[in-house]
């Protein structure tokens, strides 16, 4: 404290650093805390009430019933009302989806974080990564909608005919980019000095990125994947006009199927009470395979994906 | 052949001395692995310009499809107003009018508290247990199925909402923003739910912004006695403001490009009306609502168009949000975004705090 400036007396000087803030500012900081609070506050009140009111709505009829029977005709109330079809089709759809999109995404993880970064990799490569994950994160944003106008034009008009397999096509474009940079994410998190050490051993780049980098990253990938079929799932727009929905079972890959969504989407409009009830029962269900898919990937691995 | 045996274990082959040479050179030289190996590079070159590829085929597919329509009305289309099925005249107008008015509607509700969450999670006003459940929790409204919020919508808050409509339209309808007697679906509600929906989006992102803030500076301006609010509002968002807009325009993305929940409250009408307690309709609800029963090859052009118009815009707001956030990164800071993040609080910078 030799530098303490001699013509101010210590004692003032704490006078002043322990003087009260102007009430102008000391209610500013006060006012602003409590408007900060009230807003987050009020940013929770919706997940709660959604939450809620798809337990208070859908719980009560969530028999057995729903899980084995097909929708009842629109009026009949005295044969079992269920979605088991669109439980299947949700299902059949999202699997062509994720098989898809799996080799696509990781494989384009893989490049992006193995070949397309650090002193491994020259120049040219370096430019194509950023721009090809440049693109992914860009095709992340295309609204779902859009992908399905896609695969109406690919699939559907070329086929002549609705189709699950154009659905399933339409939900592998949407999980593409998710599943694509939560790879790179995932084998971003195995340290180099890993791959240092296994290509010091002999081993080639093939070799290193399959026994040493995947493996490792195989958890963090998983997530990445558990999330974009969470995504998936519970896709609407995009099924429309591609998938279509059905009141049967699915039939082929080739005939439209039912889905999950879609059947929630045409109930919620329904001036019949048992169906708008069947779609909040419906609604329960997603809700819980894909809060569930989602909570669970992200509890396992306490890693936050930067990708929504 | 030498090459079929060189791949046989290293440990045999030690003890010769004459051939220790070939242990040392750990590059290969067995002419299969090479194949591979380039094989493998080249592989995996193709699956990364497949994301590419599927990008430029999007949008070859919808500019072929709507073909018609652009022959047809040409740039005309985007500000006609008629919407008419059966007699084949098609404009864009109100969809663009609708799309546009919810997802400003959904911006101005849903930055604030965007920001609010970011500062309430980012700051340290709670402890740290609880600060990080906190972001979760609100990053878990983008998870719900937007079909969920369109059906809660539907049952719960539009009702809710509608004594708050009919006091907006009694007590300010001569404002033309309340100037119609409200239906209870509508542009207001829509624009209600998108702001929902895209909080998320603009409370991560800012969150991620915010922290990212170096440290120093904060202490700088506390130390210079700045109380802890106007060093958020002289020092940390100006700081993050890229990064902020950044996530704004993400969240504008995901809004243009809402289908399900807007679809449901909307109303679904095709009108221009500068009241927002009056029906809408958005282009991405009229695709989910035509598409599936179009027939005429100039009814679908002009659906196909629609898509291209939405596709332009939302390409167009992603990238610029895509630069502004690593405008951000570029300034420091924010390069602890594209390391991954666990989130142990280790991301929580230093902080020197009374």
């Amino acid at each position: 404290m030799t530098a303490t400036p001699t013509n101010s007396d210590p004692k003032s000087l704490a006078a002043e650093l322990l003087h009260p803030l102007p009430l102008g500012r000391t209610w500013f900081t006060y006012g602003m805390t409590a408007i900060a609070f009230g807003l987050t506050g009020l940013a929770l009140i919706p997940l709660l009430a959604i939450l809620i009111e798809i337990l208070r709505q859908g719980l009560p009829h969530l028999t057995p019933e729903v899980f084995v029977s097909l929708p009842a005709p629109a009026g009949v109330t005295d044969v079992p009302n269920g979605f088991a079809n669109a439980i299947l089709g949700t299902l059949i759809m999202v699997t062509i989806a994720t098989l898809l999109s799996i080799p696509f995404g990781v494989m384009t993880g893989i490049f992006l974080s193995e070949l397309g970064r650090g002193a491994a990799a020259s120049g040219p490569v370096q430019t194509v990564a950023s721009f090809v994950r440049f693109i992914a994160t860009i095709l992340s944003g295309v609204p779902s909608i859009i992908a399905g106008v896609f695969a109406w034009g690919v699939i559907v008009q070329t086929m002549k005919g609705f189709s699950a397999l154009a659905g399933g096509f339409a939900l592998a474009i949407i999980m593409l980019p998710i599943v694509t940079l939560t790879t790179e994410e995932a084998l971003k998190l195995v340290p180099d000095s890993q791959r240092l050490a296994s290509a010091a051993l002999g081993a080639n780049r093939r070799q290193t990125t399959f026994r040493i980098a995947v493996t490792s990253a195989l958890s963090g990938i998983t997530t990445g994947i558990l999330l974009a079929v969470a995504r998936a799932a519970g896709e609407t727009a995009p099924l429309l006009f591609t998938a279509l929905g059905s009141l049967t079972w699915p039939d082929g890959l080739l005939k439209p199927a039912p889905s999950l969504s879609v059947l929630i989407f045409n109930y919620s409009q329904s001036p019949f009470v048992e169906q708008t009830e069947l779609a909040w029962t419906a609604s329960a269900v997603l809700v819980g395979l894909v809060l569930l898919t989602s909570i669970l990937s992200r509890f396992f691995t306490r890693r936050r994906l930067k990708i929504r | 052949m030498q090459s079929s045996e060189h791949d046989s274990s290293i440990g045999a082959r030690a003890p010769d001395p004459q051939k220790a040479g070939l242990i040392l050179d750990i590059t290969t030289t067995d002419r299969w692995d090479l194949v591979l190996e380039q094989g493998f590079s080249w592989l995996l070159r193709g699956f990364a310009l497949s994301i590419v590829v599927v990008l430029v085929w999007m949008s070859w597919v919808i500019f072929q499809q709507a073909r018609p329509a652009i022959q047809q009305f040409g740039l005309k289309f985007l500000w006609s107003q008629d919407w008419d099925v059966p007699g084949l005249t098609f404009g864009a107008l109100p969809y663009i009018y609708g799309t546009l008015v919810t997802s400003a509607i959904a911006l101005i509700l849903a930055i604030p508290v965007g920001i609010a969450v970011a500062l309430v999670s980012s700051e340290n006003f709670l402890p740290l247990w609880l600060r990080s459940p906190l972001g979760f929790l609100v990053e878990l409204i983008a998870a719900i199925p937007s079909v969920i919020v369109g059906l809660w919508g539907i049952f719960v808050l539009i009702p809710f909402l509608q004594p708050l409509q009919q006091g907006l339209y009694r007590y300010l309808n001569w404002l033309p923003l309340f100037g119609t007697e409200p239906y209870g679906p509508g542009m207001l509600p829509a624009g209600v739910i998108l702001g929902i929906m895209v909080l998320p989006t603009i409370a991560a992102i800012s969150r991620d912004v915010l922290l990212a803030v170096p440290g120093e500076l904060r202490s700088a301006s506390m130390s210079l006695g700045a109380t802890r609010w106007e060093t958020i509002f002289k020092l940390l968002l100006p700081a993050g403001a890229s990064g902020i807009l950044g996530a704004v325009m993400l969240g504008l993305g995901r809004a243009l490009g809402e289908t399900m929940a807007v679809t449901m409250v909307i109303g679904n009408s095709p009108q221009i009306s500068a009241s927002l307690l009056d029906l809408g309709y958005t282009i991405p609800a009229v695709l989910a609502n035509e598409f599936a029963e179009a027939l005429d090859n100039l009814h679908i052009g002009a659906l196909m168009y629609l898509a291209l118009i939405l596709f332009a815009i939302t390409l167009l707001v992603n990238i610029i949000a895509v630069l502004l956030v690593r405008l951000m990164g570029q300034q420091g800071g924010i390069s602890t975004r594209v390391e991954p993040t666990i989130n142990t609080g280790a991301d929580q910078p230093q902080r020197l705090l009374p």
